[in-house]
């Protein structure tokens, strides 16, 4: 008796699936930039090599911030490096995203931002003016996130051995007692929001780069998630079960994340994805999909479905938010995939991104 | 975005569905092919498949210029790329292709200068800006992505720029199309002919399909309307019995194709005697070489390339895939050792071949089987 | 091979090195028109083009457009009158 063909096809792919889940082993003999963009690759790298060296309860959750039982309360700790070419686009600056990135992903994590340390590592040959220039930057965004650079490092590296300016900036918070924010507490019937629209922030960057030869307007949309995440910590309240934001690696690879870490599925309606026109053209073009593309002033929340609407209107109050939408729901199934309706009414997965978006002809 | 949105409508998809599953005799099984890789990735894209009825079974055929390129000529990209004195260009779709020891990123990786461009006259513009540099560009693509390279070499001759060559990739649409008509292993129905080719050779060069083999072609478009009025227009062939070549991407795509092009074609390359497609073999009269008039362009020429046969390895099954004979999930290796990180075959990096289609897109089957959506 | 994209013609750069600047969605590009564009057709500012790595191969025919636009919304007519004529049949 022969198997159906889509039952032999459905054999394969939970073959496939189970060995997916094995834990990844780092096998490169060199690294490349695919290890550094955010998707499977990079998950190798943080997965295969640096969790297994270094594990610990706190790291191994691999959230945005380590949470850290300080006597009655929670302490939250992140560190980030910040990497960008060029230094300054529309929109932003390296010293914004430095202060603005690491603030968020305590404001993620359901923590107030008590003091920031940054590290500069500073090319020979850099502009006074420039440094100047991105130390104010940052100065700034701390106001505006009302946190303060406590404490910090400079070093200088030769000419050529850096892109300028790197800087590494490190955030402590304090977790909010009210929230229990886990990829495991979400359950199948809560929704997923999405504070605004997605793609700005890489699609800037590469047009800023000039070697596309594109024109257009579209900015960065780095800020401090901090009011967006705390109007929805008071109106949801324990009912907000996760936060995260969609920073290298985009908006796929956080629900990607979120499957994973969940166990469950994830499922999400393509019109009613925020993306601007200008974003969607370039993508177009270049043959790069949304989903993918970096975003530095946007997150991703999973709420109770009684809280949805009340959640939505709360982000759409909040400059920053306007254009929030439901995206998505969690579903007992398809367990640990993403899927995603098509506006022409098909069905399609979202799988992990492997390595850098690349733009395509093909 | 105009010429775009009004081409994705779902409400019309389905009646156009309605009217495809009306069309369908349910005792029948149709096997219809998209050529071209753009289809294939529109088709898992856009999640076409599920409008379609069960009886009607899409096979991916072979036209994705970069899965069609053998290990040897990535190889011999490669060699060029490592020489010092090489600003290396290509395009964004083959830094992953897999080589015998490595692909270009990887390349990249250990510091040879590769740079990725959206248009051949970038890589021209690298050339003028650093005249103490050889500046190779890689061309890939069918007779679409050929006319580009052709201007391109017709303005770098004129400037007189001396730094610039091309490796010529470039292939042609015709021969494996014959091929696999005259393959044992298929029985398709009909076609969905290529898009973007057709606009500059037009849909007179399909016709000996029609003629010599009795199989209908249909010329789409890529947005999804365009791809479900192409089915229902193959499907209305079959049932009326009509067997012709049709043009359901008129707005676009001129009968005639683009004599301009075509000339420019003429005058920049001339066809390889053969030349060898991956899964495919040796076929004859299938790709473009740089003709004599531009031969001090050719990378080829100037750069002393190995041109070694490079067998597929051994575990590979991408010329069966290739040929729509295996379905990717059918292959041995498929998302185990060969998987868009570490693809063993071009179909898994390129991401119009059908198998990286399929994993990145397609692998809903089990989705649908357990939500029953 | 396959990915190209309309866009509209919104200036002309170089008559002489054919080069024309294109916008699609809100993005701008310098394309090459050199493909289409000649003594015996040209293309204007407002034309729309299909454009692959930075050339314009081909003008976007505007009335097979709406013809292709048409027919396929005759379709859905019909389909959505035959739904109707289906629902009132079945409240009968």
């Amino acid at each position: 008796m022969s198997v159906r063909p889509d039952q032999r096809e459905n054999r394969v792919l939970e073959t496939l699936e189970l060995a997916r889940r094995r834990p990844p082993t780092f096998t490169a003999e060199c690294l490349d930039m695919s290890h550094g963009a955010g998707g499977k690759a990079s998950h190798k790298l943080i997965e295969g090599l640096l969790l297994p060296a270094l594990k610990n309860p706190a790291l191994n959750p691999l959230g945005d911030a380590a949470i850290l039982p300080f006597g009655e309360s929670r302490l939250a700790l992140t560190t980030d490096a910040y990497v960008v070419r060029p230094l300054r686009f529309p929109g932003g600056s390296i010293g914004e995203l430095a202060v603005n990135g690491t603030v968020n992903d305590l404001a993620v994590s359901g923590a107030t931002p008590i003091a920031l340390a940054a590290a500069l590592i500073i090319e020979e040959g850099l502009e006074t003016a420039i440094l100047r220039r991105e130390v104010e930057a940052m100065a700034a965004a701390a106001r505006r996130a009302n946190v303060s650079i406590t404490t910090g490092d400079t070093k200088m590296v030769e000419r050529g051995k850096g892109d300028g300016l790197y800087i590494i900036t490190t955030g402590l918070g304090l977790a909010n007692p009210k929230l229990a924010l886990s990829a495991t507490a979400i359950r199948p019937g809560d929704k997923i929001l999405c504070s605004g629209t997605i793609g700005d922030h890489g699609i800037a960057i590469l047009i800023a780069r000039g070697n596309l030869d594109l024109e257009a307007e579209v900015s960065s949309d780095t800020r401090p998630l901090t009011p967006l995440t705390m109007a929805l910590a008071a109106v949801a309240g324990p009912d907000l079960r996760f936060m995260r934001d969609p920073t290298r690696g985009g908006v796929g690879t956080v629900l990607n994340e979120l499957a994973r870490d969940s166990g469950l599925g994830v499922a999400i309606w393509e019109e009613r994805l925020p993306i601007r026109e200008v974003v969607h053209g370039a993508c177009e073009i270049l043959g790069l999909d949304p989903l993918y593309i970096a975003n530095e002033g946007k997150l991703l929340a999973v709420v109770a479905p009684e809280v949805a609407d009340a959640a939505l209107e709360a982000l759409r109050a909040v400059e920053g938010g306007e254009e929030a939408a439901i995206i998505g729901e969690i579903r007992e199934e398809p367990a640990r995939m993403v899927v995603m309706h098509t506006q022409f009414g098909g069905t399609r997965m979202i799988d992990m991104l492997v390595g850098d978006p690349l733009p395509r002809i093909c | 975005m105009k010429y775009v949105q009004e081409f994705r409508n779902a409400e019309l998809a389905s009646a156009i569905a309605a009217k495809i599953a009306g069309l369908t005799d349910p005792s029948r099984h149709y096997k219809i092919m998209e050529v071209c890789g753009g289809h294939t990735h529109a088709i898992y894209r856009h999640g076409i498949k599920d409008l379609l009825p069960p009886e009607i079974e899409l096979i991916h055929g072979p036209g994705c210029p970069v899965c069609v390129l053998p290990m040897g000529r990535v190889d011999d990209g490669i060699t060029i790329a490592e020489r010092p004195e090489v600003i290396f260009t290509c395009f964004g779709d083959m830094m992953r292709v897999p080589g015998s020891k490595g692909n270009l990123l990887e390349v990249k990786a250990r510091g040879a200068d590769i740079r990725m461009v959206y248009s051949p006259l970038d890589a021209l513009r690298i050339a003028r800006e650093n005249p103490h540099r050889e500046v190779v560009f890689y061309a890939i693509g069918f007779e679409t992505t050929a006319p580009s390279t052709a201007l391109t070499l017709r303005r770098a001759k004129q400037e007189r720029i001396s730094n610039f060559s091309v490796f010529c990739n470039h292939v042609t649409i015709v021969p494996p199309i014959r091929a696999l008509l005259d393959s044992p292993d298929l029985r398709l129905d009909g076609f969905i002919g290529p898009g973007h080719v057709s606009t500059v050779v037009g849909c007179r060069p399909y016709e000996f399909m029609t003629k010599d083999y009795g199989k209908p072609v249909v010329v789409a478009g890529f947005e999804p309307l365009d791809l479900i009025q192409a089915v229902l227009m193959l499907m209305r062939q079959l049932v009326e019995g009509r067997c012709e070549v049709e043009n359901q991407y008129s707005r676009i795509v001129p009968w005639e194709g683009n004599p301009q092009a075509l000339a420019c074609l003429a005058e920049v390359f001339e066809l390889r005697p053969y030349f060898e497609w991956r899964g495919l073999g040796f076929i004859a009269q299938s790709a473009l070489k740089i003709s004599p008039a531009y031969a001090d362009y050719d990378a080829e020429q100037r750069f002393a390339v190995a041109g070694v046969r490079v067998a597929d390895p051994k575990a590979c099954q991408c010329g069966e895939v290739l040929k729509g004979v295996l379905k990717p999930w059918e292959c041995k290796v498929f998302g185990i050792a060969c998987t868009p990180e570490h693809p063993l075959g071009a179909l898994m990096v390129s991401s119009e071949g059908a198998c990286a289609a399929y994993f990145n897109f397609g692998r809903t089957v089990q989705a649908k089987a357990t939500v029953g959506s | 091979m396959c990915l190209a994209i309309p866009g509209r013609i919104v200036e002309m750069v170089d008559e002489n090195l054919q080069l024309a600047k294109a916008e699609i969605g809100g993005v701008r590009r310098t394309i090459n028109i050199g493909l289409v564009h000649n003594e015996v057709e040209q293309v204007a500012i407002g034309d729309w083009v299909l454009i692959h790595v930075g050339f314009a191969l081909s003008k976007v025919d505007e009335a097979e457009a709406q013809s292709t636009l048409r027919a396929l919304e005759e379709i859905g007519a019909a389909y959505r009158q035959e739904l109707l004529e289906l629902h009132e049949s079945r409240i009968e």
